[in-house]
């Protein structure tokens, strides 16, 4: 995804990427990534659990918002 | 929990010995408004096709690189699992698209004022492609553009 991201980005509009596997985000380095303690398949933490589906999209997008990273941003998620 | 430690063995040595790609220089576009006014595009690599499309092709060297556009009015219920890879748990998207693919979140959010609107196409794609390059110079570059196409303000991607 990481890859993508960067595309994305090149084309101008800004992306916030989840990812499972911090060390592998530490190697590709995609602009902006959010790292999610959870298992593969679950990026999103639980299936019909609402409430924290939303909790982990609110952290991803609030990288975006944030005005002090830059490229290659690694930000641990906090459930 | 997200660690090396629980794939199988032959999977902890492809992520470790895998040569991943890295990105040199890394882009970066600064927000240019409020997400509240943004129009948001969720790219999923959970390998999800609507059935009138083309499932991923399971047996492709390297893995299939090719995407599927969703419209933003899909019902993820009708999403079909078309990933070939048995390296992760697939129940709980199985159980619950939202997991992988959260339209029905992005629209709870559009709702609450929180993001402006949904894009009206969003990618799918396939994990696991060990063959990258296909990926990168054409999969990635059609994606991005559709999205520029569709006015797209901000990306949030969702791997699996």
């Amino acid at each position: 995804m990481g890859l993508i991201a960067a595309e994305i980005e090149r084309q101008g509009i800004p992306t916030v990427a989840i990812q499972l596997l911090r060390v592998v985000a530490e190697k590709v380095g995609p602009p902006r990534s959010m790292f999610v303690p959870f298992k593969h398949g679950y990026p999103l933490g639980e299936p019909d659990n609402p409430e924290l589906q939303h909790k982990v999209i609110e952290a991803a997008l609030a990288l975006l918002e944030n005005p002090d990273l830059g490229p290659r941003a690694i930000v641990d998620l906090n459930p | 929990m997200g660690e090396i430690s629980e794939f199988s063995f032959s999977v902890r040595l492809f992520v470790k010995t895998y040569k991943w790609r890295r990105i040199d220089p890394t882009p970066w576009t600064s927000v240019s408004k409020p997400l509240s006014e943004s129009r948001v595009a969720v790219v999923s690599s959970a390998g999800f096709v609507l059935p009138d499309q083309e499932p991923f092709d399971q047996k492709m060297k390297g893995g299939d690189p090719s995407y599927r556009l969703i419209p933003a009015d899909t019902d993820v219920a009708t999403l079909i699992d078309a990933h070939r890879s048995e390296s992760f748990d697939h129940t709980g998207m199985d159980q619950d698209p939202n997991l992988v693919f959260p339209l029905d979140r992005m629209r709870e959010m559009v709702e609450s004022g929180r993001i402006g609107e949904l894009a009206p196409r969003h990618p799918s794609m396939m994990g696991s492609i060990t063959a990258p390059g296909r990926m990168i110079k054409q999969t990635a570059p059609q994606a991005a553009s559709d999205l520029v196409e569709d006015q797209v303000d901000v990306a949030l991607l969702i791997p699996v």
